[in-house]
């Protein structure tokens, strides 16, 4: 570390221009919200403004109350997104625990080709499997319902779940599992006392990264396989900002800002974890 | 402890292992089952539904088999031709702007300053909200009329007036490639920050002793070290941005005139757009076999390049 240091020292030139370049990078990666926000704060006249303004002083948080009453199921579609990345969430860790556990400690015929197979349904995730989706899910009678988002959903992040799960179940010492073996414990007994509770911190990464997945994912699945408007997600429910004559940006703006509200707490709680755990199967490889 | 108890131990395992050969292999078949199972129904069969149809005039009403028919019209069809070489250009543009913006951000956040894990968490949010929420912001952003690009170019005189980004062909490609790059980069750079990390300081230490300046240290020691995830990252990246489907459905839905139309927007549009399921199906088959085709020789050339650099 100390060698490291002094590696590592920067001039004062060479220290500002870090900062600027982190600075440049950071723009661009949160330009959008900057000004989501500031949309969000303007009322709508002043959007009309020539020529255009940068900043003004009758910035307000009306939209955030307004805009409750401009698309009244709001709130119903705010539910909606969480309803659904939880169960999303919920069904595919339980789809996933134990599959991972099986690929990360025991030996059986196909392993890597079946591995391999999961992994394939990742090229396939998304717009590519929404025909035939839209096929089964009619077939099944499911469209226009919670499942007809929820199914596809827990489809595609079983493969990821698998993956990252089985990368974190790995760096469990084995030790513990024989020690409980050797006390007689059946597999299954070994499973659910000794190796869950160790992996907890892994299943909430893994859970997190599924949720941040499945919230993202909706939007998709709900244009296609949904259009019972009391469902919608609130990707989707958006849109009902613009209307007929007028789009009222400020409230649709903040609107987006609340939507995403519980995954950045999610996130920002769970972060340091996240970024660990994400990154701990990329580094082995 | 005595060696006689570890002994004893060891005798334990090895009879264990010996007595849980067969049942090891019915309890992996019962925890993976119910996934498989899953996958098997969802992703699998509909898969091999969508090779069926792809022979089949389908639509509402029912089908017809027309054999080969949709993939002659694929192959004749100039615009098809152009909506595949549109999707490769879109794929490696925005994956290589990917990766260059990802390692030049993993480089950022990798040097030894104050405030770097927050930074670390402010590039995030792209990757954690919906695609379709930071689109919206987008959408904004392009806005000619009340957009701050449209605006700043007036500002700085770069605009003469309000430009819209997403009306014009050119401008709304590359404006649906700088929003997919927004979404895409923070991943890549996360990847690379940690494989960055996982390089052992002695090497960078040997270098330095040696005089090794900083640009020949990242050419010589950096680069060929984070060899693998880069190249994981740019088959994964160019994957999910071959599949992008959200971001330009939002920004234009494919247009102007199907400027940005990609195969993954044109299939959309074909099958659940106006319901012709047997046309949609034979264009799928043939993403399915341009994706396979590409991670194939793929990862030959990877193969070759990693053993080249010598690293596993």
């Amino acid at each position: 570390m100390g060698a490291n240091k002094m590696m590592d020292r920067y001039t004062k030139l060479q220290t500002v221009g870090l900062y600027a370049a982190i600075a440049v990078f950071l723009l661009f990666m949160l330009l959008p919200f900057l000004e989501m926000f500031l949309t969000s704060l303007r009322p709508l006249q002043h959007l009309f403004r020539r020529p255009y303004q940068f900043w003004s002083e009758d910035f307000s948080f009306d939209a955030y109350s307004d805009m409750w009453v401009t698309v009244p199921l709001l709130g119903r579609y705010i539910f909606n997104s969480i309803f659904i990345a939880t169960s999303v969430t919920f069904l595919t860790m339980i789809f996933v625990v134990p599959a991972a556990y099986a690929y990360a400690r025991l030996d059986f015929p196909f392993k890597s080709a079946s591995l391999a197979g999961f992994l394939a349904v990742n090229m396939f995730a998304g717009a590519v499997l929404l025909i035939p989706l839209y096929r089964v899910l009619r077939m099944m009678g499911l469209l226009n319902t919670y499942w007809a988002m929820i199914v596809p959903g827990v489809a595609f992040l079983i493969p990821t779940g698998i993956w990252l799960l089985r990368s974190y179940l790995e760096k469990i010492p084995r030790e513990l599992e024989e020690a409980a073996f050797v006390d007689g414990a059946s597999r299954m007994y070994t499973l659910r006392r000794v190796v869950l509770p160790l992996a907890t911190p892994g299943l909430i990464v893994v859970g997190v990264t599924v949720f941040i997945s499945a919230y993202s994912q909706q939007f998709i699945f709900a244009i296609t396989f949904n259009q019972t408007r009391e469902l919608q997600p609130l990707p989707a429910g958006l849109y009902e900002f613009i209307g007929y004559q007028s789009v009222t940006w400020n409230e649709m703006m903040a609107a987006a800002l609340v939507g995403v509200l519980p995954v950045m707490v999610v996130f920002l709680f769970l972060q340091k974890y996240l970024v660990a755990g994400l990154t701990a199967g990329a580094v082995k490889e | 402890m005595s060696e006689l108890s570890e002994l004893q131990s060891a005798t334990d395992a090895h009879v264990r292992s010996k007595r849980t050969v067969l049942p090891e292999k019915w309890f992996a078949a019962f925890l993976i089952g119910p996934a498989l199972l899953f996958i098997l129904v969802i992703v699998a069969w509909p898969l091999a539904e969508t090779v069926r149809l792809s022979f089949m005039e389908a639509g509402l009403g029912g089908e017809e088999y027309v054999g080969l028919a949709n993939y002659e019209e694929l192959l004749e069809s100039k615009r098809f031709h152009q909506t595949v070489l549109r999707t490769f250009y879109w794929m490696f543009i925005s994956v290589g702007l990917k990766l260059v913006l990802g390692l030049i951000g993993a480089m950022l956040l990798n040097a030894a300053i104050p405030g770097r894990g927050l930074f670390r968490v402010l590039i995030m949010p792209p990757w954690v909200i919906p695609i379709a929420v930071g689109c919206v912001g987008w959408l904004w952003l392009y806005n000619g009329q009340f957009g701050v690009l449209s605006g700043a170019g007036q500002y700085l005189g770069i605009l003469d007036g309000p430009y819209e980004f997403l009306a014009y062909k050119r401008s709304a490609f590359y404006s649906a490639v700088v929003t997919d790059v927004w979404v895409g980069t923070p991943m890549v750079t996360l990847f690379l920050l940690a494989a960055m990390q996982g390089v052992s300081r002695d090497l960078y230490e040997a270098a330095w002793v040696d005089g090794a300046g900083r640009c020949y240290r990242f050419r010589r020691i950096t680069i060929p070290q984070i060899m693998p995830v880069l190249v994981t990252m740019a088959l994964y990246s160019a994957i999910f941005t071959f599949n992008s489907f959200d971001i330009i459905w939002i920004l234009t839905q494919g247009g102007p005139r199907g400027a940005s139309t990609t195969l993954i927007i044109d299939t959309y549009k074909v099958a659940i757009g106006n319901y012709k399921f047997g046309e949609g199906a034979a264009r799928v088959v043939v993403i399915v076999i341009l994706l396979s085709a590409f991670a194939a020789v793929y990862m030959i050339l990877l193969n070759k390049l990693l053993r080249r650099y010598g690293s596993k």
